[in-house]
Parts: structure tokens; sequence; C-alpha cells
């Protein structure tokens, strides 16, 4: 992390991933004068954190990665915002979650919200995630635990065994994310009619929309409208 | 032969079609005593549409006699794809939408928004002093609004109608009071990243003094109104039982953990917007029962007059929204008589003398801000429990994705587990008492 001029945190430069997007407003070529053509956005990748990260997050890590076989689990460690994200290999899943609420050290008892993200150009590829929100009422600290999976293996362990409050809002994610939760014994959709097909809050599925007339004049459905 | 008294029943029950039974109730006991019910499990199918289902919240009980031996819950039909459509607006729009989900808590959607937002603009600590009291002061005046609903809808669901007239009947005063701060009663979209869209009116303040008292007094008449009496506590004594380790089983949290003995209250425990440094008492009760989250709803009615009380004491002027002008709204709305609309100021000034102002404005009003990439999880106390809000940026103009986690929709979980094994009666109580809502549970 670096700081700008004003003393906000900016998050690193990426300059050696794929282009993901160029320009604004679809203007190219000779008809841009207004320079935003050479606009390019690249794809984000995780990048993991250096330690010290200071505050609470090494003290935690460190007796989480004590148990066997945790260490290898993890992918990347991220802070940011003051939050700690932990990436998590989708087989070891269940039994960090385990660990997370039961070693006294961690003690998060509540999950408190599971919530599918598409990151639609993920570098690795894997762009369907999955952020499981832990609480702990004994240290009063937050750690989110994410894992994710491509969209042609969406597969990802159940958390019910740990989390029984797991259940409703994996059948969301699947609803929405088209993600997978093995072992869940009720895996329908939740929010969207039963004979839905396809998983609406994928990135790569329309919003949807009529053009509206106002005073003459037409106005496109929101997501065909001019991107910034 | 029946044992019915009505001289007009008709005294034969067998017929081609099999037995019939008089739908009086009339041969309960011999029906019974004829074994022919025992083993025979019913079906019944409660909502979508029915006025004790808290909205479109459809209950599937099976049920044998009066005694319900299964409950699922099928939910959905409120679903308008909130966090879909936030992801094609910008990061200022998207209070609009989830101010919508859960419609008795309006200003709890916006803030955890919001706060979610700030974080990852790195804000948090730039927020004027003004604008984070009057967000806590609308917060907990939202607490009693949605509160009273909880009472009068489930005052009426067990016929206790004098909650329900009550209740509404003091709803509307806060909802009034809503209304000349933010132009709606409803869905106000008033907290904005940043602060919020508008000071309040001069004379509000002096009108949110004047209810207090009033309300003081009202709490008192509802305690011997509803509280005091016999049939009210004897409907809610020992219904839908949900201890502490079942609920934190179940993520559930708010006024049903607070009932079953956790003091989990994150305005205490993980405070926000300054929550700190106010005076106040976390209720909590130790049964876990529906009068238990009943006493402690009551009681949080009263902690939120202490909290606004101090509010209104620590009012200074001052501005309310952040000072940075890349990110504040640059329009100083105006409230008329038909809600929040652009000040006429403002449009002469941007329209009449600085062109650089009208290019502000435009830029800023329809690409909206950049936020830094990163994701934010924010969570506060709303009237239900957590309502945490997951935002993700990637550095644009509009969210990548914007999760509720509303408490209506995990605590809702907890319905099955508190409504197997008793009566079709106390399946109305136990659903009432989770005080579910379903714009928050559908989104």
């Amino acid at each position: 992390m670096t700081e700008s001029p004003s003393g906000r945190q900016l998050l690193p430069v990426v300059t050696n991933t794929p282009v993901v997007e160029t320009g604004m407003f679809g203007v190219h070529g000779p008809g841009d004068t207004s320079g935003f053509g050479g606009l390019v956005r690249r794809a984000r990748p995780i990048i993991p954190t250096p330690q010290p990260w200071g505050s609470w997050f090494d003290d935690a890590y460190a007796a989480f990665t004590a148990h066997e076989g945790m260490a290898d689990a993890v992918e990347a460690v991220v802070i940011e915002h003051g939050e700690m994200t932990i990436h998590i290999k989708r087989e070891s899943l269940v039994a960090a979650l385990q660990v997370m609420r039961d070693d006294p050290a961690l003690a998060f008892q509540l999950l408190s919200s599971l919530s599918g993200v598409d990151y639609l150009d993920d570098t690795t590829g894997r762009r369907l995630h999955v952020a499981y929100h832990l609480t702990s009422l004994t240290h009063l600290r937050r750690l989110r635990v994410e894992v994710s999976v491509s969209v042609d293996d969406p597969h990802i362990p159940s958390a019910i065994p740990v989390y029984p409050t797991a259940d409703w809002q994996e059948r969301e994610t699947w609803d929405m994310f088209g993600v997978v939760f093995d072992g869940h014994e009720g895996l329908t959709r939740i929010l969207m009619p039963d004979d839905w097909v396809g998983h609406p809050q994928r990135k790569d599925y329309p919003l949807g929309g009529i053009p509206v007339e106002y005073k003459g004049a037409e106005i496109p459905p929101p997501d065909e409208r001019r991107r910034y | 032969m029946t044992t019915t008294d009505n001289p007009t029943a008709s005294p034969y029950t067998d017929t081609t079609e099999g037995r019939v039974f008089t739908v009086t109730g009339g041969d309960w006991e011999e029906t019974l005593g004829r074994g022919e019910i025992g083993d025979e499990r019913i079906v019944v199918n409660m909502g979508p549409q029915h006025p004790s289902t808290h909205g479109v919240l459809r209950l599937v009980l099976e049920i044998e006699g009066e005694s319900v031996t299964d409950c699922r819950l099928v939910i959905g039909y409120l679903h308008t794809g909130i966090e879909k459509s936030c992801e094609y607006r910008t990061w200022t729009q998207a209070t609009t939408f989830l101010t919508r989900c859960d419609y008795l808590s309006p200003f709890y959607n916006e803030c955890a928004y919001v706060l979610g937002v700030e974080k990852l603009l790195g804000i948090a600590d730039e927020i004027p002093q003004r604008a984070q009291v009057i967000r806590v002061m609308m917060m907990e005046l939202c607490r009693i609004s949605s509160h009273l609903t909880w009472l009068a809808t489930g005052g009426m669901e067990i016929g206790a109608l004098t909650a329900m007239t009550n209740g509404f009947r003091d709803k509307e005063l806060v909802l009034d009071i809503f209304e000349m701060v933010t132009g709606s009663r409803m869905n106000h979209a008033y907290f904005r990243p940043g602060g919020v869209a508008i000071d309040l009116p001069p004379d509000a303040p002096a009108k949110i003094r004047e209810f207090l008292p009033y309300f003081h007094k009202k709490l008192d008449e509802y305690d011997v109104l509803v509280t005091g009496t016999a049939p009210v506590r004897g409907r809610l004594l020992d219904v839908g039982h949900l201890d502490a380790q079942g609920a934190l089983a179940l993520g559930v949290t708010g006024p049903l953990l607070r009932a079953a003995g956790v003091p989990w209250d994150l305005r205490k425990t993980m405070p926000y917007c300054g929550y700190e440094t106010y005076d106040f008492d976390v209720a909590v009760a130790q049964e876990g029962d529906s009068w238990a989250r009943y006493l402690v709803r009551m009681r949080e009615m009263r902690e939120s007059l202490r909290i606004i009380e101090q509010c209104l004491d620590r009012l200074e002027p001052g501005p309310v929204m952040v000072g940075d002008k890349k990110i504040g709204w640059p329009a100083q709305l105006s409230l008329g008589a038909d809600g929040l609309g652009n000040s006429l100021d403002h449009i002469k000034h941007i329209m009449g003398t600085s062109m650089e102002a009208l290019i502000h404005h435009f830029k800023l009003v329809t690409e909206g801000f950049r936020v830094p990439a990163g994701q934010a999880y924010t969570a506060i106390e709303s009237p239900r429990g957590e309502l945490g809000c997951h935002v993700v940026s990637d550095g644009g103009t509009r969210p990548v994705r914007v999760h509720l986690r509303d408490p209506s929709f995990v605590n809702l979980q907890s319905a099955p587990a508190m409504c197997i094994g008793t009566f079709v009666a106390d399946v109305i109580v136990s659903v009432a008492s989770i005080d579910p809502v379903m714009g928050g549970v559908d989104r």
C-alpha cells in the first residue's frame, strides 16, 4: 500500500495483467477528441499483503496456521480497509471453518454473512468467489474467508456442518451465482421461481429492461446506458 | 348418531363418500375416540397472501390435529433484484434502491451501505459530526417506528387490536417527522456516501423534542393496555422457544438473541456512527420465548428515546456532507411540499453564473465518483438484528457487488425450530416474534 498526497491509502498499481477494457463511452479512433479512448482497465489480481499486518491479524493467523494442514490451505491473505481476508482452497474450507469456530484464540462463533461475488475478469479463471464473513463474539472481531471456483467446476463444500445458518444463504448463492454447495441437502432456488433458467447475479446475465420514452426522447434501459 | 346439540344437524354421518365430519367441531371427541384421525397428517398451506404472515411469506405446515409436525418456509415472492440493479447505477444512486429492501427500517439499509462505501473511500473519519448525529437520531426514530409496526401487526395477529390501533397511531407521528426531514414517509434515500442528503429543517429538532415526552407517556400506556394484560402474556409466554446456542448456530441476531440472554448489540460491541459516546442500556431477557422478545423490544423503544434526547442536545451547526467536493453531492437540495428537489438557487448558479460549477455538477451527477477497488463488510444493529452490507468495488463508478445480509432473511430460518411440535395458533405468535419484513428477506 502507498499513500496519496491527501493521506489516503492507495492500492498497488497493477501493470502486468490482461487488459479487460479500453476507452470510455465506446469512443475510439480519430473521432475521439476527448482522449478517453486511450484509457485501459486491467484485471485486478489478488495481491497478498506482506506481513506484519499489525492489529490482531498476525496472532490470529498464527493460531490458525498452527493447526494441521491449515498453512497449506491458505492461498493468500489480503489486508485492506482494516479487514482481513483469508483466501482458502475449497477442499480445506470446512476444516478451516471448524478451526475458526472452535479454536479459543479465534472463536468465530457466528457466520454473519455468506455471499457470492462474480469477478468476471479474475486472472486465475476462477471468477466465482464466495465470501464468508465470520464474527467473534468473544474477541469482537470480524474476518472474511474467501473461496473461488471456476464456472465450469463451481463446486464448494457446504458450510452447514459447522454453521447451520449457511443453509438459506447457500441456497441464495446457488440461486444467484450457480455455485453448487456439495453436501447441502436441499440446494434449491430460494428467491427466483423453481423453474428459472440461469443465475441472475452473474455478470454475464443481462439486467434486462426496455427503453422508456420521456418527453420525446428515448432513454435506453440501465444496462445499455453509457458506462464510465 | 352424533353428539352435537344442533337440532338441524343430520343424524347420519356415513355417506357414500365416506364419513362426514361436522365442521363446527361438535363431534371432535367422538372422532378422536374412534381413532380415525390419529395417524392422519394434513399439509396446510399458509400464505403467501395471509394476514398473519407479515407480508408474502408462505408457510407449508404439516399438521396432525392441532400440532405442527413439520414446517417449511417458502420465500421469494417479493424478490425485485435490488442487488443486481445496484450494479448498474452509480454509488450514490444505490441508496435509492437499498432503502426499499427492508421497508420498515429504510435508514438502516442506507446506513449499512454508506458506511461500507465510506470505508472503501477512506473517508470514514471525515464524516461531519452533525451528519453522524443526524444519522443516529434518524436511525433511533426508525427503530421506534419499526418496533411500533411490530407491536401493531403482532398485536393484531393475536387479537389485541388495541395494540394495533395505538401502535399505528404513534408510528404515524414518527413518519411525520421523517416526512418533515427527508420529504418522504418511507424509502427516504436520505443517507448518502459522505453524509446525509440535506440538513434538518429549522423546526425539526423542536418537533422531535415534542415527540419524546409524548411517546414516553404512550409507552407507559402500552404497558397498561398491552403488556400488563393477562391474555397477551398468556399468549406469548413459553411460545416459540429459541435458546442462545440455537440462535447463534442459526445466525439469529437482534432482539431474538438478546431475549435468549446474550447481550449482543452491535451499537455496544462494535460501535459505528459514534454510538460508543451515547449513554444507553442494552435490553436483555433470559427466557428466549416470544414474551421475552416482547419485553426486549418494548424496552428498546425506551432506550431509543434516551439516545434521541442525547442527539438533540448534541446538534451543533455545521456541514452535513463530507468536505471533499469530488464526493459530496453538488446540488444543495431543497425540501418542497412534494419531496426533495433541486434548490432553485443552485440551478441559477450552475445555469446562469458558473460554467465550472455546471461541469462539476454534470460530472458528479451523471458519472458519479470513483471508489477505490476492494471490498468491505460493514454491519449495524437494525431493529431486527445484524444488518450487514458487503460492498465490492473494482475502482469504477458503479458497485461490482452490493449484498445485504438482511437479519429478517437469516432470522426466518429459525421459524421451523420454534414451530415444530407446537400448535398451529402458536406458529403465528412465533413468526410474529421473529418480526420478519419480507422486503428485506427477498430484496
